[in-house]
């Protein structure tokens, strides 16, 4: 009975959370309402999005997103430092390839969102296969470390999220 | 205590400040397309970031209830900058490389751009 009315117990939770920052306050009148949106919502777009991705672990998944947070953070300073005291000619850009070991859409588009906004490092492409990735990377002197930072850091993480 | 909260909204306010102005100085001094795109996807991030923070303490404390729809605006910019980013970054590829200038790939197929994907 529970499962079927909460097909997608995270999106549902997401739902309920993001009404909550909407209406900007939490009262019990806004979470029957949100627990409405939570109900109904799910159902109405399951056929506009098959073989959604099993979250099997949502707590590993508010840990990555503290971790990314906290990386974003560091990655502004860094950023920041390159821009501001580093001559043009001093900054050496290179183009790293990532392998990847995920394979549903979605942890791909999270993994290449979190490498966009993270230290020095823009996702750019995808191989027609989705089997890597293309990643440019600001400055960095050592492409092969930034490479196996993107895999040990986030994306094993990533794939313990959607194990 | 007024005194403290608007020193801390001040410094929210300043630090975002400056992380917005060093994105903007990074789009002028950094050289091509792709070294350019780092500056706004990553400084200006936190140049938003701050001024939500401090959005969020300052109504938050003049309203006596907390106030965190900001946290929205910063989950739509994360889930956004990315994207923009990378279509911008698609588009500089495919005016200024080719198979030759980029580096192969680490499996049998190409990069999305030049391959079709394999038939499934």
């Amino acid at each position: 009975m529970l499962r079927r009315l909460f097909p997608h117990p995270l999106l549902s939770v997401t739902l309920v959370l993001i009404w909550f920052a909407l209406v900007n306050k939490v009262t019990l009148g806004h979470l029957l309402l949100g627990g409405f949106l939570a109900i109904v919502v799910p159902i109405v777009t399951a056929p506009y999005w098959p073989g959604r991705p099993r979250v099997g672990r949502p707590l590993k998944l508010f840990g990555y997103v503290l971790i990314v947070l906290w990386d974003i953070v560091l990655a502004n300073i860094d950023v920041a430092k390159i821009i501001l005291f580093r001559k043009n000619e001093d900054i050496r850009s290179h183009w790293v390839v990532v392998p990847l070991e995920l394979t549903s859409p979605e942890a791909i588009t999270l993994l290449a969102g979190t490498i966009t906004m993270t230290p020095g490092t823009i996702s750019t492409m995808l191989s027609a296969d989705a089997g890597c990735i293309l990643v440019h990377t600001l400055h960095t002197d050592d492409p092969d470390a930034v490479r196996d930072t993107i895999k040990s850091r986030y994306e094993a993480r990533l794939k313990e999220v959607f194990a | 205590m007024d005194l403290i909260v608007e020193i801390i909204v001040s410094l929210c306010l300043v630090g975002g400040g400056v992380f917005g102005l060093v994105g903007s100085v990074g789009l002028v001094k950094l050289r091509g397309c792709i070294q350019r795109l780092h500056a706004p996807t990553k400084a200006a991030t936190l140049g938003v970031g701050g001024v939500l923070i401090a959005s969020s303490i300052h109504f938050t404390y003049l309203t006596g209830t907390l106030s965190f729809h900001q946290v929205l605006i910063a989950l739509f910019i994360l889930l956004t900058a990315p994207i923009t980013a990378n279509f911008i970054a698609k588009v500089y590829i495919q005016a200024n490389h080719d198979r030759e200038t980029l580096p192969d790939t680490t499996g049998a197929h190409g990069w999305a751009i030049y391959d079709k994907p394999p038939v499934q």
